[in-house]
Formats: structure tokens, C-alpha cells, sequence
């Protein structure tokens, strides 16, 4: 197999990644922490690296829109972003979702203002949950690269058609440097062909896109919506499992578990994080301790049958996440509960909130989770943030 | 040179459904004859052909005749009467569709 | 050089063919009026983008869609982006001979879509960019848009004891999309076809971005009768209110200049959005328009 290493960022590898998966136009806003995505694939086009149209919009919700118009001809689109960014598209992502667009976006966790912050959380991508988007969430540069390629294979595939989010940890993750395996342009052709589709504005047979329906029509299409979603999960774990026998590199599919099959405690997790976790769990396994991390790659399509099958091993479960749904709790911990709910045998488990605003959620506080999961001792609190800088219980 | 409206069955099943909410352009299911109270007549003798009502109907239902008359397409004429106003020799008038049972 | 009237075209040299026929427009609706004049210059091999407005509200109800060619409703600000988008796929995938033309209201136009037009010109994408002006949020009822003239009665602006309907002017959209120095730009009324159409003809030859403003009549919001769609939009021109100029190579054109205005009444009273208007209020619009033919007509000619 050819190939060669590089020592990139994370943004620097979605660039690799995009350029590889070769889209026909790029619609480009800078955000931080994306920036370094949208600089370096305007590097590639202009040093003809990367044949596409670089196109400078003046939005990020025109930079939907205009991906939205490449693909409703029957282009390959990209365009990334991040937190007020993909919250200013919202319109449009829902939009290209409802529309069937393959469109692949990458998307820089970053907190929501305000208070005003860069940093990473998940509160972002995780607010559109329901945009009919497939996300799934990177934990380091190579996977990134790799789900770029991935990302459309599974977009386009006929029966699925649906657009497709790769999450990245902002800075964490797109501005972390690690040595990264770039795949042979040859073999990717091979592995990605370029996409054909019907569902486009075609000069042979004539089309009217987007249109609207009555309520007679109307929920038909949100079922196949729905109906295609649910379905992506089987050509999720084929293109993965096709990619690894192609290129080496193999993601587990829905989730990745590790240790949890004998693991009184279980943290479940999101993105970058679960480096850290799974050396905790290495640390505390030294020690004797029955712990295990179980990551949580796809939001959407949720993994049901993945988390039912951790559910039945009856270890006390912890969810981990960037987030919070205010007045209820993370968001992660209600998708899990909700599949635990059609277990026959309850599932202990809490929710465990960190990280928001960008701070850092150290080995000692994922220590103090296991710990606290493998107490035998009631939970007393639904929901925890961890990590506090101050004392809360006045 | 129009679309004609087709005969058109509602989906039983759903993979009757196009895959996405795009379906083939020009497609017509329905008429807009039932919209009017007033219709155009065009009386030939009177009509020039200068093409002005062809212009600026708004349905598109005015067409040239060969002999560069105008005919209009009754079935989609929702009956503004714009091109009875705008003609020039008055070639147009609009009559109560009650009253003109031969359309 | 080539002349404005090289691009004349006859009424006899239009295609028969109709690619927007059946919509569930009202009845005299003027903008389907520019929108089927439009497609019938710029030809089948032609995308539409539309955003959500009137236009695509009556031609994209499945299962009757009434465009017979290429067209998508885009999300209400974005029709710029995506025409951007359009043109540009169509390009990367070697489509040749094709024309991106983008139907959008005043409101579309002025308000919403005005961040998403401005980067359509500013890239100096290849796009037909056509604002049909009806001077109100017309879909969604009656609401005043930043087109909407002085004095008129909407349902957001409503004429009372102490509001003449809107209080402020039409904002003027030819000369702000000049001012980006767009590859040509230019108004028309649906009461002078004959003008829209050699226009058209002309936007068609011209590379990089186009912006045509089109005053078209709207007799549910306008409160006429349908009958005088036309002969509003004409009388807007004559009575001075509205006017017909181009812009090219960084320099304004007034392309009809009347000796003298029909009474602006004659264009008013026939209207309920302005039958209300008092002696006081048709002094400032006419004040207004005074003004503006000044400015035209010293610098325009």
C-alpha cells in the first residue's frame, strides 16, 4: 500500500482528507477554530493540488445554501464550520437534509455565546441533533482524515442520501499536532467513486427541487427521511469495514468499546476525550479496578443496538459530555437512557458535564467519575458538573 | 407548446413517493378554468396580431394562431382581463362565464 | 460597440414554448408576468433558483410543478448563494451553454437576501439575479419590506390618524447594486415588456453577475383591479414614481425620460393600498420624486 506520513493538525488532515475525497466546489467562511480547514484547501486549489471551484461566500448560511446549489446539479460539495457558525446555517442544514443533499461538512466543537468563548464543547453540533444530518464524532487527526473519505461514500450511497457532519474537538483536536497517514489519491478513486443521482436539476430530464406539499404529502417524506437514516447505519458499518480492508485503519462502526466487557464501571463518551479516558481505564485496570470506556462515534444515527447490547453487561454506566440541555440534562444521556429504557434490567446511570467553555477535563477528574461509578453507593445526583472551580454548594 | 395536465394517481405505497422532494418539472395535475368569473373572447376579424396580449398574459395562455391570430388555452385562463385592457383595437372583450356556454 | 437596440426582440421572435405555465398565481398577478417573459428570453437550458416568495409558493406545490425547466426554491435569504452555488456545480461538472437565474421579491431582495445578492456580485459569479418589485411582502399578506414606497397602507403599516401608511421611501436597490460596479444592472416594468425584454436579451450576453429590478403589480396587495396590472406598472413610469435606467461600465443610463409626468393621482387613486393618501402626503412623494428625476436627469442622460 502506498502512502506517507505527515505531521498535521487536525484541521490540516480534514483539508488532506477533502482534498482527497475531491469535491467540485468548496464553499468557504472562516470561523474559528475551522480556519486552518478553509485556508489550507484554498492553498491546495490554488496551487492546483485540488481541482474545485473555491468559492467565497459572505456567510455561513450561504455557504450552506450555495453547497446546497453544487449538489442540486449534482456536484460534490464541502464546506466546514463551527458553533455561531453552524447556528447561523441552522436554517440551511436543516434545509439540505429535508432536500436529500450528500453535502459533507466538517464541523469545530466550539461553545455557544454567550458568555463569548472559542473553545471547544459540544453544544454546537449537539443542539442539531435534529437536522436530519448523519454526525459522527473524531477522536484524533487520522480518524478525521479518514471519515472526510468516508463521510461521502456513506452521504451518497442511494439509499441513504443524507448530509454528513464529522465533528472535530475545537483546538483539542483541529489544532493538536500528531503524525497522520495520508492515503495513495489512486486508491481513494477506487474506494470513492464519483457520485451519480437523480435526485438533481438535469438539462436532459427537467427538475423541480425543494418543492412543497400539502399536508397529505408532507410526512411521507419526513418518513423516508427518517426511514433512510435509520438505514445508514448497516452502510455505516459496511463503508468502515470496507475502508479498513482498503487502507488499514478500521473505526469499530457505531461505537468503540474497550474493556467494558467484564467493567463494573463504564463512562461512555464523545470525541477527543476518550484518549484520556481509555488511559485512565488502563490505570485504574493496573490497579485492579473493573473499568471500561465505551465511545459513542455516531450521534446520528443513534447506535441503539451498540448501547443495548452495553446495557445488557450491567455495569454502572456514566455519561460523559460537553454539554448540557438546560433544565434537563445532556443531551448524550438522554439518547443512552433512552435506549436503556427498553432493557428488561434497569441500567444504573448518571451524567457527568464537563469540559463547556473549553476547560480541560483532566485524568483526576475522570478518575473521581470511576470512582464514583464504582461505589456501590446510590447516586444521589442525576446530573454532575465536574470540574468546577468553586465551590457550588452554598 | 405547453404542458398538458396528466392523469394522476396519489402514491398507495410509499416507495411510490419520489426518493426526495424533487419531481419531474412541467408536471400538471390540475386546471385553473374553475378560478374565473369573467373570460376572454377574442374576436378575429378585429385582431391584428400585434402580440401584445401574448406578452403580457400572465398564465401564458394566449398562442399564436398560424395565421398570426391568438387562441387561448381555456383551461388555464384564470380571467384577469389584462389582455382585454391591453388591447390596443379592442379586439378582446370579457364576458360573464355564465353567459358564454359554448366554452 | 454594440447598441441597446441590437438586443430588441419582437413579441414574434419569442419561443412559443411556455416554461411556466399552470402555477396557482392570483388572478393578474404581475410578477409571473416577468418571471414568464424571462424564461422565455433566457431559454430551457435555464436553472431557476427561487426563494421562498409568491413565485415559488404557486409553482412548486407537488404534484404540479410549473416550471417546465430546471428550478429550486432555496432557503428565503440565500436565493444569491445559491444561484452562486448552481452556476458553479454546473460549471466544475462541464456544462456548457446554460444561463442561472435567480427570481426573488422586494423583500428577498432588499431585506433578507440583500447579505447573499451583494456576495453574488462581489465574486462576480455569472448569474441573472431578477428582483420583481410588488412593494410588499406579498406571500406572507400585506407586511411593508424596504422597498415598500412612502405612504403606502400595509398590514404592518398601517394608515391611521397619526401614520400615513409607511413613512419611508423605497430604498434604492439599482444603485446599490451598481455601486458593487455589477457587470450590468437595470429596472423595468411589466408595463413596458417590450423594454424587460431587451434587457433580458442583453443580460443574457453579458458574463459575470446581472441584476434586473422589475416593478410588477400585485392587485391583492395593490387592492386594483387585476385587469390593470399592466397599465399600473406602466403608469408607475409615466407618472414618474418608477423609471427605467441601466447601468454599465460605471456609468447610468435613463433610458425614458418623459417630458411630463402623468398626475401621480392617476397612479395612486386607483389603488386601495393608496386611497388614503391626503393632499399633504402626495406632496412628499411627489417632493421625493422631484427630487430624484433631478438627480437623473442631470447625471443620467
Amino acid at each position: 500500500m502506498k502512502s506517507n506520513l505527515k505531521f498535521v493538525s487536525g484541521d490540516e488532515a480534514v483539508a488532506l482528507g477533502v482534498r482527497l475525497a475531491r469535491p467540485h466546489v468548496i464553499s468557504a467562511y472562516p470561523i474559528t477554530p475551522q480556519t486552518i480547514v478553509v485556508e489550507r484547501l484554498a492553498d491546495f486549489v490554488e496551487d492546483g493540488s485540488l481541482k474545485a471551484e473555491y468559492m467565497h461566500v459572505e456567510s455561513e448560511h450561504s455557504a450552506m445554501a450555495a453547497a446546497m446549489g453544487v449538489s442540486s446539479v449534482g456536484a460534490r460539495a464541502f464546506t466546514a464550520t463551527s458553533s455561531q457558525g453552524l447556528l447561523h446555517m441552522a436554517e440551511c442544514v436543516h434545509y439540505a437534509s429535508g432536500a436529500r443533499f450528500p453535502i459533507v461538512m466538517m464541523n469545530a466543537n466550539r461553545s455557544i455565546a454567550v458568555p463569548w468563548s472559542i473553545y471547544g464543547d459540544q453544544r454546537d453540533s449537539l443542539g442539531l441533533l435534529d437536522s436530519g444530518w448523519i454526525q459522527v464524532y473524531v477522536e484524533d487527526a487520522q480518524e478525521a482524515l479518514d471519515m472526510m473519505i468516508q463521510a461521502y461514500k456513506v452521504a451518497e450511497h442511494p439509499e441513504v442520501m443524507t448530509p454528513f457532519m464529522v465533528n472535530l474537538d475545537g483546538f483539542v483536536l483541529t489544532h493538536t499536532y500528531e503524525p497522520v497517514e495520508v492515503p495513495d489519491q489512486k486508491q481513494v478513486d477506487d474506494f470513492l467513486p464519483m457520485y451519480q443521482s437523480t435526485n438533481k436539476m438535469s438539462m436532459d430530464e427537467p427538475k423541480s427541487l425543494c418543492f412543497s406539499t400539502s399536508p397529505a404529502d408532507n410526512q411521507e417524506f419526513k418518513y423516508m427521511q427518517h426511514k433512510a437514516m435509520e438505514g445508514s447505519v448497516d452502510i455505516i458499518r459496511e463503508v468502515d469495514a470496507e475502508f479498513g480492508q482498503v487502507f488499514g485503519r478500521y473505526y469499530h462502526g457505531m461505537t468503540e468499546s474497550y474493556r467494558c466487557e467484564d467493567a463494573e464501571a463504564v463512562l461512555m463518551t464523545l470525541g477527543s476525550v476518550t484518549g484520556t479516558v481509555r488511559t485512565v481505564v488502563d490505570m485504574l485496570r493496573a490497579e485492579g479496578h473493573k473499568v471500561g470506556v465505551f465511545k459513542i462515534r455516531y450521534m446520528r444515527p443513534f447506535p441503539q443496538d451498540e448501547v443495548k447490547e452495553l446495557g445488557k453487561l450491567g455495569s454502572r454506566v456514566g455519561v460523559l459530555e460537553k454539554n448540557i440541555s438546560f433544565g434537563n440534562e445532556g443531551t448524550v444521556f438522554t439518547n443512552v437512557n433512552s435506549v436503556f429504557s427498553t432493557l428488561e434490567k434497569r441500567v444504573e446511570s448518571k451524567n457527568y458535564v464537563g469540559g463547556l467553555g473549553g476547560r480541560d477535563i483532566t485524568k483526576e477528574d475522570i478518575r473521581g467519575i470511576f470512582m464514583d461509578l464504582l461505589s456501590k453507593e446510590p447516586f444521589t445526583e442525576r446530573v454532575e458538573f465536574i470540574g468546577m472551580g468553586c465551590d457550588t454548594n452554598e | 407548446m405547453r404542458p398538458k395536465v396528466r392523469a394522476y394517481k396519489r402514491p398507495s405505497k410509499i416507495s411510490e413517493y419520489p426518493s426526495a422532494p424533487a419531481f419531474e418539472s412541467g408536471h400538471l395535475v390540475t386546471k385553473n378554468a374553475g378560478w374565473r368569473t369573467f373570460v376572454p373572447i377574442v374576436d378575429p376579424e378585429k385582431c391584428v396580431g400585434c402580440l401584445r396580449c401574448y406578452l403580457v398574459c400572465p398564465d401564458g395562455v394566449i398562442a399564436r394562431t398560424e395565421n398570426n391570430k391568438v387562441e387561448i388555452d381555456y383551461d388555464f385562463c384564470k380571467g384577469c382581463g389584462i389582455c382585454a385592457h391591453e388591447c390596443k383595437v379592442k379586439a378582446i372583450t370579457m364576458k360573464k362565464e355564465a353567459d358564454e356556454d359554448e366554452i | 460597440m454594440t447598441r441597446m437596440s441590437d438586443f430588441n426582440i419582437r413579441p414574434k421572435d419569442l419561443t412559443d414554448q411556455e416554461y411556466f405555465y399552470g402555477h396557482k398565481a392570483c388572478a393578474g398577478c404581475g410578477a409571473t408576468i416577468a418571471v414568464r417573459l424571462a424564461l422565455k428570453v433566457l431559454g430551457e437550458r435555464t436553472y431557476s433558483v427561487l426563494p421562498a416568495n409568491c413565485m415559488s409558493a404557486v409553482s412548486f406545490i407537488y404534484p404540479q410543478m410549473a416550471f417546465t425547466t430546471n428550478a429550486i426554491i432555496s432557503p428565503f435569504a440565500s436565493t444569491g448563494a445559491m444561484l452562486s452555488g448552481v452556476a458553479a456545480g454546473a460549471r466544475a461538472l462541464g456544462i456548457k451553454d446554460f444561463q442561472t437565474v435567480g427570481f426573488a421579491g422586494d423583500g428577498g431582495t432588499a431585506d433578507i437576501g440583500f447579505q447573499a445578492l451583494s456576495g453574488a456580485i462581489d465574486r462576480g459569479d455569472d448569474i441573472i439575479y431578477i428582483c420583481y418589485d410588488n412593494e410588499a411582502y406579498m406571500n406572507t399578506g400585506i407586511q411593508k419590506s424596504g422597498l415598500t414606497p412612502y405612504g403606502t397602507k400595509t398590514t404592518t403599516s398601517p394608515a391611521g390618524e397619526n401614520l400615513p401608511g409607511a413613512v419611508t421611501h423605497k430604498k434604492n436597490m439599482f444603485e446599490i447594486v451598481a455601486a458593487h460596479g455589477i457587470a450590468y444592472a437595470a429596472t423595468a416594468s411589466i408595463g413596458y415588456p417590450n423594454d424587460f425584454l431587451r434587457k433580458l436579451n442583453k443580460a443574457k450576453s453579458v458574463r459575470g453577475p446581472v441584476y434586473l429590478h422589475i416593478l410588477a403589480s400585485c392587485p391583492t396587495g395593490w387592492g386594483s383591479k387585476t385587469e390593470l396590472s399592466v397599465q399600473l406598472a406602466k403608469d408607475a413610469v409615466d407618472s414618474g414614481l418608477w423609471y427605467l435606467a441601466e447601468y454599465e461600465n460605471d456609468e447610468f443610463k435613463l433610458n425614458r425620460n418623459p417630458k411630463e409626468f402623468i398626475p401621480v393621482e392617476e397612479y395612486l387613486y386607483k389603488q386601495g393600498r393608496f386611497k388614503h393618501l391626503k393632499e399633504e402626503d402626495i406632496s412628499v412623494i411627489i417632493e421625493h420624486r422631484d427630487k430624484k428625476w433631478e438627480k437623473m436627469r442631470k447625471t443620467w442622460l
